[in-house]
Protein backbone atom coordinates (compact mmCIF):
# COMPACT_ATOMS: atom_id res chain seq x y z
CA UNK A 1 0.00 0.00 0.00
CA UNK A 2 2.73 2.18 0.84
CA UNK A 3 4.50 1.74 -1.93
CA UNK A 4 1.39 2.44 -4.16
CA UNK A 5 0.74 5.20 -2.09
CA UNK A 6 4.44 7.10 -2.95
CA UNK A 7 3.95 6.31 -6.83
CA UNK A 8 0.74 8.17 -6.88
CA UNK A 9 2.21 11.06 -5.17
CA UNK A 10 4.07 13.08 -7.57
CA UNK A 11 0.23 13.62 -8.75
CA UNK A 12 0.35 12.13 -11.86
CA UNK A 13 -2.69 10.39 -11.46
CA UNK A 14 -5.53 11.25 -9.26
CA UNK A 15 -8.19 9.02 -8.87
CA UNK A 16 -10.64 10.98 -10.76
CA UNK A 17 -8.53 11.14 -14.00
CA UNK A 18 -7.62 7.52 -13.87
CA UNK A 19 -11.05 6.59 -13.63
CA UNK A 20 -12.40 8.51 -16.56
CA UNK A 21 -11.10 5.88 -19.38
CA UNK A 22 -12.43 3.03 -17.57
CA UNK A 23 -15.89 4.06 -16.81
CA UNK A 24 -17.48 3.43 -20.49
CA UNK A 25 -16.94 -0.43 -20.63
CA UNK A 26 -16.57 -1.83 -17.35
CA UNK A 27 -20.60 -2.33 -16.59
CA UNK A 28 -20.76 -4.72 -19.67
CA UNK A 29 -19.07 -6.87 -16.92
CA UNK A 30 -22.24 -7.08 -15.04
CA UNK A 31 -23.73 -7.65 -18.17
CA UNK A 32 -23.98 -11.56 -17.98
CA UNK A 33 -24.79 -12.08 -14.13
CA UNK A 34 -27.50 -9.21 -14.48
CA UNK A 35 -28.94 -11.19 -17.45
CA UNK A 36 -28.85 -14.72 -15.60
CA UNK A 37 -30.49 -12.42 -12.78
CA UNK A 38 -33.50 -11.36 -15.03
CA UNK A 39 -34.30 -14.27 -16.30
CA UNK A 40 -33.79 -16.69 -13.62
CA UNK A 41 -34.22 -14.70 -10.02
CA UNK A 42 -36.50 -11.87 -11.35
CA UNK A 43 -38.73 -13.36 -13.68
CA UNK A 44 -39.69 -16.68 -11.99
CA UNK A 45 -40.36 -14.60 -8.69
CA UNK A 46 -42.57 -12.23 -10.74
CA UNK A 47 -43.68 -15.00 -12.26
CA UNK A 48 -45.13 -16.07 -8.68
CA UNK A 49 -47.14 -13.01 -7.75
CA UNK A 50 -49.18 -13.50 -11.01
CA UNK A 51 -49.30 -16.83 -9.79
CA UNK A 52 -50.65 -15.76 -6.42
CA UNK A 53 -53.59 -13.73 -7.57
CA UNK A 54 -55.29 -16.61 -9.38
CA UNK A 55 -58.69 -16.67 -7.80
CA UNK A 56 -58.86 -20.99 -7.49
CA UNK A 57 -56.63 -23.79 -7.17
CA UNK A 58 -57.25 -25.18 -10.88
CA UNK A 59 -56.23 -21.41 -12.20
CA UNK A 60 -58.94 -20.40 -14.09
CA UNK A 61 -59.52 -16.78 -13.14
CA UNK A 62 -57.60 -13.85 -11.37
CA UNK A 63 -58.71 -12.47 -7.72
CA UNK A 64 -57.58 -11.89 -4.52
CA UNK A 65 -58.70 -14.63 -2.66
CA UNK A 66 -55.82 -16.64 -2.11
CA UNK A 67 -54.55 -13.35 -0.40
CA UNK A 68 -58.43 -12.67 1.51
CA UNK A 69 -58.19 -16.44 2.59
CA UNK A 70 -55.14 -16.13 3.92
CA UNK A 71 -55.31 -12.73 6.06
CA UNK A 72 -59.35 -13.73 7.08
CA UNK A 73 -57.99 -16.95 8.59
CA UNK A 74 -56.27 -16.54 12.50
CA UNK A 75 -54.41 -19.93 12.01
CA UNK A 76 -52.86 -18.58 9.17
CA UNK A 77 -52.05 -15.34 11.20
CA UNK A 78 -50.88 -17.76 13.79
CA UNK A 79 -48.45 -19.42 11.82
CA UNK A 80 -47.19 -16.44 10.30
CA UNK A 81 -46.48 -14.50 13.50
CA UNK A 82 -44.96 -17.47 15.26
CA UNK A 83 -42.57 -17.64 12.20
CA UNK A 84 -41.56 -13.98 12.71
CA UNK A 85 -41.06 -14.18 16.80
CA UNK A 86 -39.37 -17.53 16.46
CA UNK A 87 -36.38 -15.53 14.52
CA UNK A 88 -36.64 -12.75 16.87
CA UNK A 89 -35.93 -15.09 20.30
CA UNK A 90 -33.17 -16.96 17.82
CA UNK A 91 -32.03 -13.70 17.13
CA UNK A 92 -31.43 -12.49 20.86
CA UNK A 93 -30.42 -15.22 22.31
CA UNK A 94 -27.61 -15.57 19.80
CA UNK A 95 -26.51 -12.32 20.00
CA UNK A 96 -26.43 -12.74 23.93
CA UNK A 97 -24.23 -15.60 23.50
CA UNK A 98 -22.12 -14.76 20.10
CA UNK A 99 -20.92 -11.09 21.03
CA UNK A 100 -19.42 -12.16 24.43
CA UNK A 101 -17.73 -14.76 21.94
CA UNK A 102 -16.41 -12.36 19.16
CA UNK A 103 -15.45 -10.30 22.25
CA UNK A 104 -12.92 -12.78 23.20
CA UNK A 105 -11.88 -13.49 20.01
CA UNK A 106 -10.49 -9.71 20.01
CA UNK A 107 -9.43 -10.25 22.92
CA UNK A 108 -7.10 -12.96 22.33
CA UNK A 109 -3.68 -13.97 20.70
CA UNK A 110 -3.12 -14.88 17.04
CA UNK A 111 -2.94 -18.59 18.03
CA UNK A 112 -5.92 -18.71 20.42
CA UNK A 113 -7.62 -16.40 17.48
CA UNK A 114 -6.81 -19.11 14.68
CA UNK A 115 -8.45 -21.83 16.99
CA UNK A 116 -11.61 -19.88 17.62
CA UNK A 117 -11.95 -18.99 14.12
CA UNK A 118 -12.01 -22.20 13.11
CA UNK A 119 -14.42 -23.41 16.21
CA UNK A 120 -17.03 -20.62 14.92
CA UNK A 121 -16.15 -21.19 11.16
CA UNK A 122 -16.80 -25.01 10.64
CA UNK A 123 -20.64 -25.33 11.66
CA UNK A 124 -21.02 -22.58 9.22
CA UNK A 125 -19.20 -25.34 6.53
CA UNK A 126 -20.83 -28.21 8.38
CA UNK A 127 -24.08 -29.38 6.09
CA UNK A 128 -27.21 -27.80 8.23
CA UNK A 129 -28.35 -31.99 8.29
CA UNK A 130 -25.82 -32.85 9.71
CA UNK A 131 -25.61 -29.83 12.17
CA UNK A 132 -29.52 -30.79 12.80
CA UNK A 133 -29.34 -34.35 13.24
CA UNK A 134 -26.67 -33.54 15.83
CA UNK A 135 -29.83 -31.86 17.82
CA UNK A 136 -31.76 -35.19 17.38
CA UNK A 137 -29.05 -37.35 18.88
CA UNK A 138 -28.69 -34.58 21.77
CA UNK A 139 -32.32 -33.88 22.39
CA UNK A 140 -33.64 -37.33 22.06
CA UNK A 141 -35.26 -39.70 24.21
CA UNK A 142 -32.16 -41.33 24.69
CA UNK A 143 -30.04 -38.27 24.13
CA UNK A 144 -27.70 -36.69 26.61
CA UNK A 145 -29.70 -34.26 28.28
CA UNK A 146 -32.60 -36.94 29.34
CA UNK A 147 -29.43 -38.80 30.59
CA UNK A 148 -27.94 -36.47 32.41
CA UNK A 149 -31.14 -35.07 33.74
CA UNK A 150 -32.12 -38.84 34.75
CA UNK A 151 -28.80 -39.57 36.16
CA UNK A 152 -28.71 -36.38 38.38
CA UNK A 153 -32.00 -37.42 39.22
CA UNK A 154 -33.52 -34.13 38.13
CA UNK A 155 -36.58 -36.15 36.15
CA UNK A 156 -38.05 -39.53 36.69
CA UNK A 157 -38.79 -40.04 32.92
CA UNK A 158 -37.41 -39.37 29.87
CA UNK A 159 -38.39 -35.56 29.02
CA UNK A 160 -40.04 -34.70 25.63
CA UNK A 161 -37.52 -32.01 24.38
CA UNK A 162 -37.22 -33.30 20.56
CA UNK A 163 -40.32 -31.42 18.79
CA UNK A 164 -40.63 -28.66 21.14
CA UNK A 165 -40.37 -24.66 20.88
CA UNK A 166 -37.32 -24.49 23.22
CA UNK A 167 -34.90 -27.50 21.46
CA UNK A 168 -36.05 -26.02 18.14
CA UNK A 169 -34.57 -22.00 19.27
CA UNK A 170 -31.55 -23.65 20.87
CA UNK A 171 -30.60 -25.73 17.58
CA UNK A 172 -31.42 -22.59 15.92
CA UNK A 173 -29.31 -20.73 17.91
CA UNK A 174 -26.23 -23.32 16.88
CA UNK A 175 -26.70 -23.48 13.72
CA UNK A 176 -27.15 -19.97 13.00
CA UNK A 177 -24.55 -18.60 15.57
CA UNK A 178 -21.56 -18.01 13.02
CA UNK A 179 -23.52 -15.55 11.05
CA UNK A 180 -24.07 -13.62 13.97
CA UNK A 181 -20.23 -13.62 15.27
CA UNK A 182 -18.62 -13.06 12.08
CA UNK A 183 -19.75 -9.80 11.35
CA UNK A 184 -19.06 -8.75 15.41
CA UNK A 185 -15.78 -10.01 15.15
CA UNK A 186 -15.11 -7.79 12.17
CA UNK A 187 -16.51 -4.66 13.71
CA UNK A 188 -15.21 -4.90 17.26
CA UNK A 189 -11.66 -5.91 15.47
CA UNK A 190 -11.64 -2.38 13.98
CA UNK A 191 -12.42 -0.43 17.65
CA UNK A 192 -9.78 1.64 18.39
CA UNK A 193 -8.55 -0.01 21.73
CA UNK A 194 -7.16 3.55 22.37
CA UNK A 195 -10.95 4.71 23.28
CA UNK A 196 -11.27 1.92 26.07
CA UNK A 197 -8.13 3.14 27.66
CA UNK A 198 -9.52 6.56 27.87
CA UNK A 199 -12.66 5.44 29.62
CA UNK A 200 -10.58 3.45 31.74
CA UNK A 201 -8.43 6.26 32.46
CA UNK A 202 -11.02 8.82 33.22
CA UNK A 203 -12.33 6.50 36.10
CA UNK A 204 -14.91 4.34 34.29
CA UNK A 205 -15.31 0.86 35.42
CA UNK A 206 -14.92 -2.06 32.43
CA UNK A 207 -19.06 -2.54 32.69
CA UNK A 208 -19.24 1.30 32.07
CA UNK A 209 -16.40 1.39 29.25
CA UNK A 210 -18.35 -1.90 27.37
CA UNK A 211 -21.93 0.08 27.58
CA UNK A 212 -20.99 3.56 27.20
CA UNK A 213 -18.06 2.77 24.40
CA UNK A 214 -17.60 -0.88 23.11
CA UNK A 215 -21.53 -1.26 23.14
CA UNK A 216 -22.57 1.73 20.74
CA UNK A 217 -19.49 1.41 18.72
CA UNK A 218 -20.09 -2.24 17.60
CA UNK A 219 -23.43 -1.66 16.87
CA UNK A 220 -23.01 -2.04 13.06
CA UNK A 221 -21.73 -5.26 13.22
CA UNK A 222 -24.72 -5.81 15.61
CA UNK A 223 -27.28 -4.92 13.02
CA UNK A 224 -25.33 -7.07 10.27
CA UNK A 225 -25.11 -9.86 12.20
CA UNK A 226 -28.85 -9.94 13.95
CA UNK A 227 -30.06 -9.23 9.81
CA UNK A 228 -27.91 -12.19 8.32
CA UNK A 229 -29.46 -14.11 11.93
CA UNK A 230 -32.78 -13.25 11.55
CA UNK A 231 -32.79 -13.94 7.66
CA UNK A 232 -31.62 -17.55 8.26
CA UNK A 233 -33.53 -18.79 11.02
CA UNK A 234 -37.00 -17.89 9.69
CA UNK A 235 -36.31 -19.70 6.55
CA UNK A 236 -34.28 -22.76 8.04
CA UNK A 237 -36.47 -24.95 6.92
CA UNK A 238 -34.81 -28.32 7.57
CA UNK A 239 -34.18 -27.40 10.87
CA UNK A 240 -37.86 -26.36 11.81
CA UNK A 241 -39.10 -29.59 10.00
CA UNK A 242 -36.89 -32.27 12.11
CA UNK A 243 -36.33 -30.47 15.04
CA UNK A 244 -39.43 -28.64 15.58
CA UNK A 245 -41.43 -31.67 14.24
CA UNK A 246 -44.99 -31.66 13.07
CA UNK A 247 -46.57 -30.33 16.04
CA UNK A 248 -45.27 -26.90 15.07
CA UNK A 249 -45.86 -25.20 11.40
CA UNK A 250 -43.87 -22.65 10.68
CA UNK A 251 -43.85 -20.03 7.00
CA UNK A 252 -41.02 -22.92 5.01
CA UNK A 253 -43.16 -26.16 6.21
CA UNK A 254 -46.34 -24.28 5.54
CA UNK A 255 -45.72 -23.23 1.71
CA UNK A 256 -43.93 -26.43 1.41
CA UNK A 257 -46.80 -28.86 2.07
CA UNK A 258 -49.56 -25.80 0.14
CA UNK A 259 -46.98 -26.82 -2.98
CA UNK A 260 -45.84 -30.56 -2.83
CA UNK A 261 -48.70 -32.24 -1.03
CA UNK A 262 -51.90 -30.01 -1.73
CA UNK A 263 -50.63 -29.08 -5.16
CA UNK A 264 -52.33 -25.48 -4.28
CA UNK A 265 -49.94 -23.41 -5.98
CA UNK A 266 -51.83 -20.18 -6.19
CA UNK A 267 -51.98 -20.60 -2.57
CA UNK A 268 -48.78 -21.57 -2.19
CA UNK A 269 -47.26 -18.54 -3.80
CA UNK A 270 -49.77 -16.30 -1.89
CA UNK A 271 -48.09 -16.87 1.70
CA UNK A 272 -44.69 -17.26 -0.07
CA UNK A 273 -45.29 -13.82 -1.25
CA UNK A 274 -46.69 -12.53 2.39
CA UNK A 275 -43.38 -14.34 3.87
CA UNK A 276 -41.04 -13.01 1.68
CA UNK A 277 -42.84 -9.18 2.08
CA UNK A 278 -42.69 -9.86 5.80
CA UNK A 279 -39.02 -11.10 6.01
CA UNK A 280 -38.42 -8.13 3.69
CA UNK A 281 -40.06 -5.55 6.18
CA UNK A 282 -38.15 -6.82 8.96
CA UNK A 283 -34.87 -6.63 7.13
CA UNK A 284 -35.50 -3.22 5.96
CA UNK A 285 -36.36 -2.04 9.71
CA UNK A 286 -32.79 -3.52 10.56
CA UNK A 287 -31.09 -1.47 7.79
CA UNK A 288 -32.86 1.44 8.99
CA UNK A 289 -31.69 0.99 12.15
CA UNK A 290 -27.64 0.27 10.60
CA UNK A 291 -27.99 3.34 8.58
CA UNK A 292 -28.73 5.11 11.76
CA UNK A 293 -26.21 3.33 14.13
CA UNK A 294 -23.35 4.44 11.75
CA UNK A 295 -24.80 8.06 11.62
CA UNK A 296 -24.09 7.66 15.59
CA UNK A 297 -20.61 5.83 15.13
CA UNK A 298 -19.05 9.06 12.76
CA UNK A 299 -21.22 11.72 15.31
CA UNK B 1 -13.34 10.23 42.00
CA UNK B 2 -13.47 6.67 41.22
CA UNK B 3 -13.09 4.46 44.68
CA UNK B 4 -10.36 1.91 44.39
CA UNK B 5 -13.33 -0.46 45.36
CA UNK B 6 -15.38 -0.57 42.09
CA UNK B 7 -13.41 -1.24 39.85
CA UNK B 8 -11.44 -4.35 40.66
CA UNK B 9 -15.16 -5.67 41.42
CA UNK B 10 -16.45 -4.67 38.20
CA UNK B 11 -13.49 -6.00 36.46
CA UNK B 12 -14.02 -9.32 38.15
CA UNK B 13 -17.99 -9.34 37.75
CA UNK B 14 -17.88 -8.09 33.80
CA UNK B 15 -14.96 -10.74 32.96
CA UNK B 16 -16.86 -13.44 34.96
CA UNK B 17 -19.76 -13.21 32.57
CA UNK B 18 -18.21 -12.17 29.40
CA UNK B 19 -16.32 -14.98 29.85
CA UNK B 20 -19.15 -17.47 30.99
CA UNK B 21 -21.08 -16.54 28.02
CA UNK B 22 -18.45 -17.01 25.32
CA UNK B 23 -17.53 -20.19 26.73
CA UNK B 24 -21.07 -20.99 26.67
CA UNK B 25 -21.24 -19.98 23.16
CA UNK B 26 -18.12 -22.09 22.36
CA UNK B 27 -19.47 -25.23 23.61
CA UNK B 28 -22.79 -24.83 21.51
CA UNK B 29 -20.94 -24.57 18.32
CA UNK B 30 -18.23 -27.55 19.37
CA UNK B 31 -20.99 -29.59 21.28
CA UNK B 32 -23.30 -30.90 18.43
CA UNK B 33 -19.86 -31.33 15.82
CA UNK B 34 -18.64 -34.02 18.18
CA UNK B 35 -21.41 -35.40 19.32
CA UNK B 36 -22.78 -36.56 15.57
CA UNK B 37 -18.60 -37.99 15.43
CA UNK B 38 -19.03 -39.81 18.43
CA UNK B 39 -22.33 -41.40 17.47
CA UNK B 40 -21.11 -42.26 14.74
CA UNK B 41 -18.87 -44.95 15.66
CA UNK B 42 -21.58 -46.56 17.90
CA UNK B 43 -22.42 -50.34 17.52
CA UNK B 44 -25.78 -50.44 18.33
CA UNK B 45 -28.71 -49.91 16.04
CA UNK B 46 -30.21 -46.91 17.93
CA UNK B 47 -28.43 -43.49 18.50
CA UNK B 48 -28.23 -43.39 22.14
CA UNK B 49 -25.42 -41.59 23.47
CA UNK B 50 -23.02 -42.27 25.05
CA UNK B 51 -23.07 -45.04 22.83
CA UNK B 52 -23.13 -48.76 23.99
CA UNK B 53 -19.86 -49.92 22.26
CA UNK B 54 -17.94 -48.70 19.64
CA UNK B 55 -17.36 -50.10 16.17
CA UNK B 56 -16.75 -48.91 12.49
CA UNK B 57 -19.79 -50.92 11.77
CA UNK B 58 -21.75 -47.87 10.04
CA UNK B 59 -19.31 -46.97 7.89
CA UNK B 60 -18.64 -50.32 6.37
CA UNK B 61 -22.48 -49.58 6.05
CA UNK B 62 -21.99 -47.36 3.49
CA UNK B 63 -19.74 -49.47 0.57
CA UNK B 64 -23.21 -51.32 -0.04
CA UNK B 65 -25.86 -47.72 0.59
CA UNK B 66 -25.71 -47.15 -3.24
CA UNK B 67 -28.91 -44.64 -3.16
CA UNK B 68 -26.88 -42.70 -0.45
CA UNK B 69 -23.67 -42.64 -3.13
CA UNK B 70 -25.64 -41.68 -6.11
CA UNK B 71 -27.15 -38.72 -4.14
CA UNK B 72 -23.47 -37.89 -3.31
CA UNK B 73 -22.05 -38.14 -6.57
CA UNK B 74 -25.28 -35.50 -8.01
CA UNK B 75 -24.15 -33.44 -5.53
CA UNK B 76 -20.35 -33.19 -6.12
CA UNK B 77 -21.31 -32.88 -9.90
CA UNK B 78 -23.78 -30.23 -8.79
CA UNK B 79 -21.53 -28.35 -6.55
CA UNK B 80 -18.60 -28.40 -9.30
CA UNK B 81 -20.98 -27.08 -12.15
CA UNK B 82 -22.27 -24.12 -10.09
CA UNK B 83 -19.18 -23.39 -7.89
CA UNK B 84 -17.55 -22.62 -12.11
CA UNK B 85 -20.36 -21.11 -13.26
CA UNK B 86 -20.58 -18.74 -10.36
CA UNK B 87 -17.10 -17.98 -10.15
CA UNK B 88 -17.11 -16.64 -13.65
CA UNK B 89 -20.44 -14.71 -13.51
CA UNK B 90 -19.51 -13.30 -10.09
CA UNK B 91 -15.85 -12.46 -10.60
CA UNK B 92 -16.91 -10.27 -13.91
CA UNK B 93 -19.61 -8.29 -12.24
CA UNK B 94 -17.81 -7.74 -8.80
CA UNK B 95 -15.12 -6.29 -11.47
CA UNK B 96 -17.79 -4.17 -13.16
CA UNK B 97 -19.42 -3.22 -9.40
CA UNK B 98 -16.35 -2.88 -7.35
CA UNK B 99 -14.64 0.28 -8.66
CA UNK B 100 -18.35 2.05 -9.33
CA UNK B 101 -19.75 4.22 -7.21
CA UNK B 102 -22.71 5.16 -9.16
CA UNK B 103 -26.24 4.36 -8.55
CA UNK B 104 -26.28 1.33 -11.17
CA UNK B 105 -23.42 -0.31 -9.52
CA UNK B 106 -25.04 0.02 -5.58
CA UNK B 107 -28.89 -1.46 -7.38
CA UNK B 108 -27.04 -4.53 -9.07
CA UNK B 109 -25.12 -4.91 -5.96
CA UNK B 110 -28.77 -5.24 -3.71
CA UNK B 111 -30.13 -7.37 -6.57
CA UNK B 112 -27.15 -9.95 -7.00
CA UNK B 113 -26.97 -10.23 -2.89
CA UNK B 114 -30.87 -10.35 -2.56
CA UNK B 115 -31.07 -14.18 -2.73
CA UNK B 116 -29.13 -14.19 0.55
CA UNK B 117 -31.83 -12.62 2.58
CA UNK B 118 -34.68 -13.55 0.91
CA UNK B 119 -36.37 -16.83 2.13
CA UNK B 120 -34.97 -19.31 -0.36
CA UNK B 121 -37.99 -21.62 0.08
CA UNK B 122 -40.11 -19.15 -1.59
CA UNK B 123 -37.18 -18.69 -4.65
CA UNK B 124 -37.35 -22.67 -4.99
CA UNK B 125 -41.45 -22.55 -5.72
CA UNK B 126 -40.91 -19.66 -7.97
CA UNK B 127 -38.48 -21.27 -10.23
CA UNK B 128 -40.85 -24.55 -10.17
CA UNK B 129 -43.48 -22.32 -11.46
CA UNK B 130 -41.16 -20.54 -13.99
CA UNK B 131 -39.91 -23.74 -15.43
CA UNK B 132 -42.98 -25.36 -15.67
CA UNK B 133 -44.92 -22.51 -17.26
CA UNK B 134 -41.83 -22.34 -19.69
CA UNK B 135 -42.38 -26.19 -20.20
CA UNK B 136 -39.00 -26.57 -18.92
CA UNK B 137 -39.24 -30.25 -17.54
CA UNK B 138 -37.04 -30.66 -14.37
CA UNK B 139 -33.62 -31.53 -15.10
CA UNK B 140 -29.59 -31.29 -13.73
CA UNK B 141 -29.35 -28.68 -15.61
CA UNK B 142 -32.83 -26.57 -14.37
CA UNK B 143 -31.21 -27.42 -10.60
CA UNK B 144 -27.72 -26.23 -11.27
CA UNK B 145 -29.32 -22.80 -12.89
CA UNK B 146 -31.33 -22.23 -9.25
CA UNK B 147 -28.60 -23.49 -7.21
CA UNK B 148 -26.12 -20.52 -8.94
CA UNK B 149 -28.58 -18.04 -8.16
CA UNK B 150 -27.96 -18.72 -4.68
CA UNK B 151 -24.64 -19.48 -4.39
CA UNK B 152 -23.25 -16.57 -6.70
CA UNK B 153 -23.44 -13.63 -3.83
CA UNK B 154 -21.23 -15.80 -2.06
CA UNK B 155 -18.45 -15.31 -4.66
CA UNK B 156 -19.43 -11.91 -5.53
CA UNK B 157 -19.13 -10.78 -1.41
CA UNK B 158 -15.44 -11.98 -0.82
CA UNK B 159 -14.68 -10.78 -4.74
CA UNK B 160 -15.89 -7.49 -3.33
CA UNK B 161 -14.59 -7.44 -0.51
CA UNK B 162 -10.70 -8.39 -2.13
CA UNK B 163 -11.14 -5.98 -4.63
CA UNK B 164 -12.30 -2.90 -2.04
CA UNK B 165 -7.80 -3.96 -0.79
CA UNK B 166 -6.61 -3.06 -4.52
CA UNK B 167 -5.52 0.65 -4.90
CA UNK B 168 -6.34 1.79 -7.96
CA UNK B 169 -2.99 3.22 -8.28
CA UNK B 170 -1.37 -0.17 -8.99
CA UNK B 171 -4.06 -0.15 -11.87
CA UNK B 172 -3.12 3.76 -13.24
CA UNK B 173 0.69 2.91 -13.31
CA UNK B 174 0.10 -0.36 -14.87
CA UNK B 175 -1.73 1.43 -17.65
CA UNK B 176 0.43 4.05 -17.88
CA UNK B 177 3.66 1.92 -18.16
CA UNK B 178 1.72 0.75 -21.47
CA UNK B 179 0.09 -2.83 -20.29
CA UNK B 180 -2.72 -3.82 -21.36
CA UNK B 181 -6.37 -4.06 -19.88
CA UNK B 182 -6.00 -8.01 -19.81
CA UNK B 183 -2.39 -8.08 -19.25
CA UNK B 184 -3.14 -5.87 -15.92
CA UNK B 185 -5.80 -8.11 -15.02
CA UNK B 186 -3.53 -11.20 -15.18
CA UNK B 187 -0.80 -9.56 -13.41
CA UNK B 188 -2.53 -7.06 -10.99
CA UNK B 189 -5.72 -7.43 -10.30
CA UNK B 190 -5.87 -10.98 -10.28
CA UNK B 191 -3.36 -11.81 -7.56
CA UNK B 192 -4.61 -9.32 -5.25
CA UNK B 193 -8.27 -11.03 -5.75
CA UNK B 194 -6.95 -14.35 -6.16
CA UNK B 195 -7.51 -15.36 -1.93
CA UNK B 196 -11.20 -13.51 -2.39
CA UNK B 197 -12.27 -15.68 -5.07
CA UNK B 198 -10.98 -19.03 -4.02
CA UNK B 199 -13.00 -18.44 -0.20
CA UNK B 200 -15.95 -17.31 -2.32
CA UNK B 201 -15.66 -20.21 -4.88
CA UNK B 202 -15.35 -22.89 -1.78
CA UNK B 203 -18.09 -21.19 0.48
CA UNK B 204 -20.62 -21.23 -2.97
CA UNK B 205 -19.56 -24.84 -3.53
CA UNK B 206 -20.40 -25.53 0.20
CA UNK B 207 -23.57 -23.63 -0.06
CA UNK B 208 -24.32 -25.34 -3.39
CA UNK B 209 -23.79 -29.08 -2.00
CA UNK B 210 -25.64 -28.02 1.14
CA UNK B 211 -28.90 -26.63 -0.46
CA UNK B 212 -32.21 -27.53 0.42
CA UNK B 213 -34.84 -25.30 -0.37
CA UNK B 214 -34.09 -25.24 -4.02
CA UNK B 215 -33.36 -28.25 -4.44
CA UNK B 216 -36.90 -29.18 -2.80
CA UNK B 217 -38.75 -28.15 -5.79
CA UNK B 218 -35.89 -28.27 -8.37
CA UNK B 219 -34.62 -31.72 -8.17
CA UNK B 220 -35.98 -34.54 -10.02
CA UNK B 221 -36.29 -38.23 -9.42
CA UNK B 222 -32.98 -38.85 -11.42
CA UNK B 223 -31.63 -36.02 -9.78
CA UNK B 224 -32.09 -36.84 -6.10
CA UNK B 225 -29.12 -34.63 -3.74
CA UNK B 226 -27.36 -35.63 -0.57
CA UNK B 227 -28.65 -33.70 1.74
CA UNK B 228 -32.34 -34.34 0.68
CA UNK B 229 -31.77 -38.14 0.93
CA UNK B 230 -30.70 -37.76 4.65
CA UNK B 231 -33.08 -35.39 5.46
CA UNK B 232 -35.64 -38.65 4.24
CA UNK B 233 -33.44 -40.55 5.89
CA UNK B 234 -33.64 -38.72 9.28
CA UNK B 235 -37.22 -37.84 8.93
CA UNK B 236 -38.49 -41.48 8.35
CA UNK B 237 -36.17 -43.74 10.13
CA UNK B 238 -33.62 -42.27 12.06
CA UNK B 239 -30.98 -45.09 10.70
CA UNK B 240 -27.50 -45.03 11.93
CA UNK B 241 -26.30 -44.37 8.53
CA UNK B 242 -27.21 -41.04 8.90
CA UNK B 243 -24.55 -40.52 11.45
CA UNK B 244 -21.88 -42.32 9.36
CA UNK B 245 -22.93 -39.60 6.52
CA UNK B 246 -22.26 -37.26 8.56
CA UNK B 247 -19.05 -38.42 9.90
CA UNK B 248 -17.75 -38.34 6.29
CA UNK B 249 -18.95 -34.97 5.21
CA UNK B 250 -17.37 -33.42 8.61
CA UNK B 251 -14.17 -35.26 7.95
CA UNK B 252 -13.82 -33.55 4.35
CA UNK B 253 -15.41 -30.20 5.54
CA UNK B 254 -12.36 -29.76 8.18
CA UNK B 255 -9.78 -31.25 5.85
CA UNK B 256 -10.98 -28.88 3.14
CA UNK B 257 -10.79 -26.06 5.70
CA UNK B 258 -7.80 -26.60 7.01
CA UNK B 259 -6.19 -26.71 3.32
CA UNK B 260 -8.57 -23.35 2.23
CA UNK B 261 -7.22 -21.77 5.54
CA UNK B 262 -3.55 -22.23 4.27
CA UNK B 263 -4.13 -21.72 0.30
CA UNK B 264 -6.50 -18.41 0.80
CA UNK B 265 -7.02 -17.59 3.82
CA UNK B 266 -10.33 -18.54 4.58
CA UNK B 267 -11.09 -17.10 7.50
CA UNK B 268 -9.95 -13.49 6.89
CA UNK B 269 -11.91 -13.88 3.53
CA UNK B 270 -15.12 -14.41 5.59
CA UNK B 271 -14.45 -11.14 7.65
Amino acid sequence: MTAATAITAPGLAGPATAARPRIGREWTLALPLATFFAVFFVTPLLLLVAVSLYADAEMTRFGLDQYIRFFGDAFNLAVLGSTLLLGVKVTALTLLFGYPLAWLYTRSGPRMQSALILVIILPLLTSVVVRTFAWIVILGRDGIVNNLLLSLGLAETPLRLLYTEGGLVAALVQVQMPLMVLPLITTLSRLDPNLLDASAALGAGPWRGFLKVTLPLSLPGIVAGCLLTYAASVTAFITQSLVGGGQMLFMPQYIYQQTITLHNWPFAAAISIVFMVSVLGVVMLFNLLGRASKGYVHA
Amino acid sequence: MPDMQRPTLGSASFGFVMGTLAGAALLLLAAPTLVVLVTSFTDGYSLKFPPPAYSLRWYASLIDAWQLQDAALVSLKLGAVVTAVSVVLGTAAALAIGRSRRAWARGLDALFMSPLVLPALAFGLASLVFFSTAGVELSFLTLAIGHIVVSVPYVLRTTLASLAQLDPALLESSESLGAGRLYTFRRVTLPTIRNGIGAGAFIAFMSSFDNIPVSLFMADARNEVLPIRMWQILENSLDVRAAAVSGVLIAVTVLAMVVMERVAGLSRQLR
